[in-house]
């Protein structure tokens, strides 16, 4: 027998809480881990991905078959650690190869503790999940697995991601300012609810100085940094938990300073303005998703991460306490909210991630958007 | 933005015959515009030359002009119809380079037609080398990167040689600008190669052009695939990487999708950079195609080139993503924007969005040097391959192999017996890109050859080179397991082995691994292509298989016919043959039934998901077929098989899949035996009476010669079961015939060499027909213009036959339907004549569509195919006739007098081919087909139609001028008449001594000229080969002398083809060429639509 696929290789099974399980092998750590299981189709950026704070407690069904081809580097995680509970992919690299590679995702994900599986249909468990939509999902890895109705209720007493108030979880603990690239043109306070290590940078590289702010930020502790700007962050967890954000960014629009919010941000500011949000059957969680600039009539393509969106009318302006708001993104494809704005107040938000990391760099222009409106505020 | 309303009627141009770079994919796009365009309510003109094309057929168009592409007859077409606008990004280069000829010479200006979805500038911007490095300066100066290789434009020789300095030194690119599938283009390691490829570059080049640039040998390879609408939308819709590094032109590339070895923000940037370029080049509508190297040391990133047009390229990304490119970019043409236009597979969603794959396409190139065996055969930026194979898999190595085996030529797929070579030697040859590169390195990994080894001597990535690893490890644990459990037997079908390959490691029959794996309940689902990787749900039943858990293929109601495809291009198996399957999708689904289409070439028609109710993209192999009537029978039932329109490779299948219990419909597997086999064909043309060529079968060279020496010299020889001619050859006398057996390697006592009498100076006739068991249809007589001997694909012919009376039909009536009722045919069949001393002699019978089908249909308005697949479920040709499918009266044998005369003349891919000295390959017709394509020349008269057949095939006959005239001994007599008219029309004939002597005594004056083999004249006379390369000859006439005066022809005829004169190689070639040169100087030649002629014949067949 030689070294190849077979051989010493690891059982692994996945059980989702619906009963239906899918058999594999142990991929990463070896030992058993819960989550929500969801499905991501972008077919690169599995680094980004697996380091998306926004992914904490998910299990992450990877569609694309190949993953960890070109293996993993120390420049393009967005967090300090890999957030989703578990991993899911077909079929994994054997050998990574690329001119930055560090080292292989399976030593990765192993060195991080986190369990995944391979060898799975991957594609039936995604039509399995877009049909019944995401649900709580165990897989376990070893010589010696339990039976399947065993671990069927294990998965069935894992917590449920609705009501579940994450980000304290995944934000710093501590303020950090990650400085302006070139000059410094303006101060931005950005509450960390999962933020992604490419947004400040997006802003950094536009000259503006962020400080990065613990969930738990107070008004104050925002306004002492004397920001020219607040920036709401993504991040996991249902919105309808987030009464402390939703309160902090109340404070702000009261003010009127420039305000920006992108993912969980977005559907702050929809909870702020009084707007409902709800849970997505199965999500958007990819990189080629169309979403329409409302105002400009543009399509561009972007990558989302989101299981939650915000209940508000497409078809008119709304009235609200902080003025007038209307949906000012769109997605194509099921004509979900992807932003915000106010019409007499500088704030506004998008649901998905226009830092992209990975995905397309079609809506960076929305961090041009938020100078401009620190710019006019100024002037 | 809603459609424009300013245009009410638009040109598309076609892309003419199939060539090496241009092929099926072009009716593919086009069709599919066509019929976007037509479903917009826009009146469709259309001109393509190429006959056996989906797009010619009357129903796509409005008017369907088949007649050449040059802007001569474009224009004529254009003031005839007048067309708002013209659509020139479908069509390949031709159509590009054509829009831009009618634009410079004012004639789009004079009718007032709009160039749509690309404008002149862009393409210009796009296809100019200096212009296209201006663009990617610009787009640097702009997002920051993106660049281009280091170059030098040249116009001259001096310019080339001078540039080398300027860019460091050897090796260096040439490219020649505004070429089609990189024609010209190589690397040069010295000054000799230099001179030689820059100087063809230049003559290639209509701008007499070419770009030198510094080496990027190596470098990862990638492509992606744009498109833009007018709102500035961009998407992009594939990603592409090359498994075979730079150096290897990318249609001569094994190609994978999506691409394997980019982290996210090495593609991101790829992307910046292509959305950039599609901008600063102005695609305002449509798609475009980018090239990129990326140095696999640092990712350093060179932008190579781009397309401003659809392409072959977009053509697999359109197949491999489920997003059709053509269609989209028609309907931007027209003014939609991408989040107007919805996506067809998932109906729900918009076409502004990028597709996600969750599965692994592989592209595989078909090349055939087996047919041009004097031809270097390292793959360089100059494509070669003449078709491809596309597959899909779950992962890469299920893709690769069933890629590999979807090649269908022997030696294509990964073996793992027979003696492991030695390492050094196969990895030395390894370093040489050639046909079948991976798997001689797959060979060179069984005799231990490390992943590193591997990589420095192919520079293939590690990935891609870890995969054949796993590949290898796996044929290793088959060949070493103690039994072959379900485990083992999953595992290696997840990683794409066949049966066969299976069997053969573990000394089974395939059938038995079969057994095997059924028993232990192991077969493939099959999953969908939805652009989406399940996000959302497919509507469209685009298939491929996979060793996966859950399939997908829904149950059905409707009985289905399953049509088995031809696979990939290649010489004698083409485009006609996609053309008959899908006139028979199309006909059984009028008639009623679920059509369901297996195929896995993916430039045609039929492997559009839009053609049949289901398409399986999957390999033709028994195995894969076999699998797919089992899913098939679990969805529904099934009326039956169609294995005759898809040339040999399902016809070969015929027998096997009857032994498995599959319905096969149409002409029997005993049938196609008595037509095939050589002694049961004999007993049916012994029943009809009807004789055949004396021929013999032979296993040996005694016996050959036994045969040879009864029939008499000259022989034609060839292996038995083959198709297009392969290893065909006349044969003169005993030391050839020796030399022939010795060197075949396909003969055994299964397969044994088969010998006829030659018939010299027959006419060749050929004819479909189709046959229902009680009555015949005789679809068409064509009559050869060259003599037999010639193979049928590479012959120019006639229909209506031109030289053929009432009695000669009568007797090939007779003769066909003798045949067809002895074989049993039920369906098409096609029977090769010869007509030699008034005695017609059967040549042979193919039951089967022929490449001849779409060329019959479209000369006689008949949907042969359509009809012939009628026929093999059970309709006759009486209830066809009634129905209105075929004429209510009469046939292709009894066609009106005032019927149009249809001329088909065949392509041939010579500029493509230089041995290893870089000399042209001879151009000499014979016995084995190399022709890549064909074009159909029709009007009212021979001449003409014969003159626009040499106009479509290989640029306009000349009218006056000089014309070389040198023949062959037993041709001199037969020249003096047409040479004779030649001067008539005024043209000055040059000949060397011994055709100018027996000239001059018949009274007709020759310039003599020195042949090449006795060099330039004491005076600097010159040879007719400087003659021809200073361009002082405008025709040339040579006919091959035999042995004796090879050389000399061998070195016109190689000129010829560089500098593009006609050159005729048969007198009567020449004789057809003079009553065409006749046509074209009495007056205007016209251009009509094939709607109305056949309104014209319908008119006179009442």
């Amino acid at each position: 027998m030689t070294l190849s696929t077979r051989g010493a290789q690891t059982p692994a099974v996945l059980v989702l809480e619906d009963g239906r399980a899918f058999r594999g092998r142990a991929y990463g750590a070896v030992g058993e881990t819960f989550g929500e299981a969801v499905f991501s189709t972008g077919m690169t950026g599995y680094q980004e991905t697996l380091t998306d704070p926004s992914y904490h407690r998910q299990v992450v069904v990877m569609t694309a078959p190949h993953v960890g081809n070109t293996g993993v580097n120390d420049e393009d995680p967005e967090s300090g650690r890999i957030w989703v509970s578990g991993y899911v992919v077909r079929d994994p690299a054997r050998k990574p190869s690329n001119w930055r590679s560090q080292r292989s995702l399976d030593e990765e994900l192993a060195a991080q503790g986190v369990v995944g599986i391979s060898g799975v249909d991957t594609r039936a468990l995604t039509r399995h999940l877009r049909e019944r939509g995401a649900m709580r999902v165990g897989i376990f890895s070893g010589e010696a697995i339990p039976d399947e109705g065993t671990l069927l209720a294990k998965v069935r007493q894992a917590p449920e991601m609705t009501g579940a108030d994450l980000s304290a979880e995944v934000a710093t603990k501590e303020a950090y300012v990650v400085p302006a690239i070139g000059t410094k043109k303006f101060t931005v306070a950005a509450v960390d609810l999962g933020i992604k290590g490419m947004t400040p940078h997006r802003m950094a590289e536009r000259g503006i100085e962020v400080h990065v702010l613990p969930a738990t930020a107070t008004l104050e502790e925002v306004y002492a940094v004397r920001p020219d700007g607040v920036f709401f962050s993504n991040g996991p967890g249902d919105p309808s938990t987030a009464d402390h954000p939703v309160a902090l960014m109340r404070g702000v629009l009261e003010r009127s300073t420039p305000l920006f919010g992108i993912c969980f941000g977005n559907q702050i500011l929809g909870r702020a303005l009084g707007f409902g949000t709800y849970k997505l059957k199965y999500g958007h969680r990819g990189i080629n998703q169309p979403v329409q600039d409302r105002t400009t009539g543009k399509v561009e393509v972007t990558a989302h991460n989101h299981g939650f969106a915000v209940d508000a009318p497409l078809d008119k302006v709304s009235d609200t306490e902080f003025g007038r708001a209307e949906v000012s993104h769109v997605c194509l494809n099921d004509q979900v909210v992807e932003g915000l704005q106010l019409l007499d107040r500088p704030a506004f938000s998008v649901q998905y991630h226009p830092e992209a990391a990975a995905g397309p760099h079609d809506a960076a222009y929305l961090f041009d958007r938020f100078v401009s409106l620190m710019e006019g505020q100024r002037a | 933005m809603p459609k424009r309303s300013d245009i009410q009627s638009v040109l598309v141009i076609g892309s003419g015959p199939i060539v090496i770079g241009q092929a099926a994919e072009f009716d593919y796009s086009g069709t599919q515009a066509c019929r976007v365009l037509k479903a917009e309510g826009l009146r469709v003109i259309l001109v393509n030359s190429n006959p056996a094309t989906i797009m010619t057929d009357p129903e796509i168009a409005d008017a369907t002009y088949v007649e050449p592409i040059t802007p001569e007859f474009v224009e004529k077409i254009i003031a005839k119809e007048r067309p708002d606008a013209l659509l020139p990004t479908l069509g390949g280069q031709t159509a590009l380079n054509t829009a831009i000829s009618m634009h410079d010479n004012g004639v789009l200006e004079k009718y007032g037609v709009e160039l749509i979805g690309a404008n002149v500038e862009a393409i210009n911007k796009g296809e100019d080398r200096d212009l296209f490095k201006g663009v990617v300066e610009a787009v640097k100066e702009k997002i920051g990167y993106g660049e281009s290789a280091r170059s030098v434009i040249c116009h001259s020789m001096d310019d080339v040689i001078a540039g080398v300095d300027t860019l460091g030194g050897y090796p260096v690119v040439v490219r020649p600008s505004f070429t089609m599938g990189g024609a010209g283009s190589g690397f040069a390691h010295d000054e000799e190669e230099l001179r030689r490829i820059a100087g063809q570059g230049l003559t290639l080049s209509p701008t007499t052009e070419v770009l030198l640039e510094e080496s990027i040998l190596g470098w990862k390879e990638y492509e992606l695939e744009l498109m833009r609408d007018r709102n500035d939308n961009v998407v992009v819709v594939c990603s592409i990487e090359n498994f075979d590094p730079m150096g290897v032109h990318t249609g001569d590339s094994i190609t994978v999708a999506p691409a394997m070895t980019l982290t996210d923000r090495e593609y991101q940037r790829l992307r910046d950079v292509g959305i950039a370029i599609i901008r600063e080049v102005g695609v305002d509508t449509g798609g475009c195609n980018i090239q990129f190297a990326i140095d696999p040391t640092d990712g350093r990133v060179i932008v190579i080139e781009m397309n401003p047009r659809v392409s072959r390229s977009s053509a697999l990304a359109s197949k491999a993503t489920g997003f059709p490119i053509a269609k989209i970019a028609a309907k931007l043409a027209v003014g939609y924007t991408l989040d107007e236009i919805p996506n067809d597979i998932t109906e729900k969603t918009p076409a502004s969005f990028e597709p996600t794959l969750d599965y692994v396409v592989v592209k595989a190139p078909r090349f055939a040097f087996e047919k041009f065996p004097s031809a270097d055969s390292t793959l360089t930026t100059t494509m070669k391959s003449v078709g491809e194979a596309m597959a899909i898999g779950r992962n890469f190595t299920e893709a690769l192999q069933k890629a590999l085996r979807s090649l269908e030529k022997k030696g294509s797929q990964f073996a793992f017996t027979g003696p492991v070579g030695d390492k050094a030697e196969l990895l030395a040859e390894a370093v040489r890109p050639t046909d079948g590169r991976i798997n001689t390195v797959m060979q060179a990994i069984r005799a231990g050859a490390t992943q590193e080894e591997v990589f420095d001597a192919t520079k293939i990535d590690p990935w891609f080179v870890d995969q054949l690893f796993l590949i290898k490890e796996i044929a290793d644990e088959l060949a070493s397991a103690e039994r072959l459990d379900a485990d083992l037997i999953a595992e290696a079908k997840r990683h794409g082995f066949s049966d066969a390959q299976i069997g053969e490691i573990r000394g089974l029959r395939e059938d038995v691994v079969r057994e095997v794996r059924h028993a232990l309940g192991i077969r493939p689902v099959y999953k969908t292509v939805d652009t989406c990787a399940a996000e959302f749900a497919a509507k469209t039943p685009y298939f491929y298989s996979s060793y996966d858990e859950e399939s997908e293929v829904a149950t059905r109601t409707k009985p289905a016919v399953i049509i088995l495809g031809s696979g990939p291009n290649r010489i004698g198996q083409g485009i006609e043959f996609d053309y008959s399957c899908v006139h028979a999708s199309f006909a059984l689904s009028d008639a009623g039934y679920e059509t369901v289409m297996v195929n896995c070439n993916p430039e045609t028609v039929s492997t559009d998901y839009d053609t049949s109710d289901r398409l399986y993209f999957e390999p033709l192999t028994l195995e894969d077929v076999l699998e797919i009537v089992h899913a098939e029978s679990l969805a529904g039932p099934i009326a039956g098989v169609i294995v005759q329109l898809g040339g040999q490779t399902p016809l070969g299948l015929s027998q096997a899949l009857k032994d498995n219990g599959v319905p096969v419909v149409g002409t029997s597997p005993e049938a196609i035996h008595a037509a095939e086999d050589r002694g049961a064909f004999g007993r049916v043309l012994a029943e009809a009476g009807l004789p055949a060529p004396k021929h013999g079968t032979a296993t040996t060279f005694a016996e050959a010669k036994a045969i040879a020496d009864e029939i008499g010299y000259p022989v034609l020889v060839r292996p038995s079961y083959v198709l297009g001619g392969r290893g065909m050859e006349i044969v003169y006398d005993e030391t050839r015939l020796a030399s022939y057996i010795s060197e075949s390697t396909e003969i055994s006592p299964t397969r044994p060499v088969l010998v006829d009498r030659f018939l010299d100076d027959a006419i060749e006739i050929d004819v479909d027909a189709l046959y229902d068991g009680h009555e015949l249809y005789l679809g068409g007589v064509m009559e050869h213009i060259e003599e037999a001997g010639i193979h049928s694909g590479d012959s120019a012919c006639a229909l209506p036959p031109i030289t053929l009376g009432g009695f000669d039909i009568k007797r090939l009536r007779a003769s066909t339907e003798g045949i067809a009722k002895g074989v049993g045919v039920l369906g098409l069949i096609n029977i090769q004549f010869a007509l030699s001393g008034d005695i017609l002699y059967v040549l042979e019978a193919n039951p089967r569509a022929s490449r001849t089908v779409p060329f019959t249909s479209k000369a006689t308005a008949v949907p042969l195919a359509k009809a012939a697949a009628r026929i093999s479920l059970g309709a006759t040709i009486a209830e066809l006739r009634e129905e209105g499918l075929l004429p209510k009266t009469g046939d292709g044998g009894t066609l009106p007098l005032d019927a149009p005369i249809s001329v088909k003349e065949a392509v041939m891919p010579w500029s493509r081919f230089r041995d290893i000295h870089g000399r042209g390959v001879d151009t000499v017709l014979g016995p084995e087909m190399r022709s890549t394509g064909e074009v159909m020349g029709i009007d009212s008269v021979f001449g003409t139609a014969y003159a626009k057949s040499q106009a479509g095939a290989y640029g306009p006959l000349p009218t006056k001028g000089r014309a070389f005239i040198s023949v062959a001994n037993r041709d001199k007599r037969s020249m003096i008449f047409p040479a004779r008219e030649l001067v008539a029309h005024g043209f000055e004939l040059m000949a060397t001594s011994g055709t100018a002597e027996v000239l001059k005594r018949n009274g007709i004056n020759a310039i003599v000229v020195r042949k090449q083999s006795e060099g330039p004249g004491p005076n600097g006379e010159k040879t007719i080969v400087q003659h021809i390369h200073d361009g002082e000859v405008d025709l040339i006439v040579n006919t091959p002398y035999g042995t004796g005066g090879r050389l000399d022809g061998y070195d016109i005829r190689t000129a010829a083809v560089a500098r593009s004169v006609p050159c005729l190689t048969t007198v009567q070639a020449l004789a057809a060429a003079v009553q065409g040169i006749d046509a074209l100087n009495h007056g205007d030649v016209g251009v009509r639509s094939l709607q109305e002629h056949a309104e014209h014949l319908t008119a006179a067949r009442d």
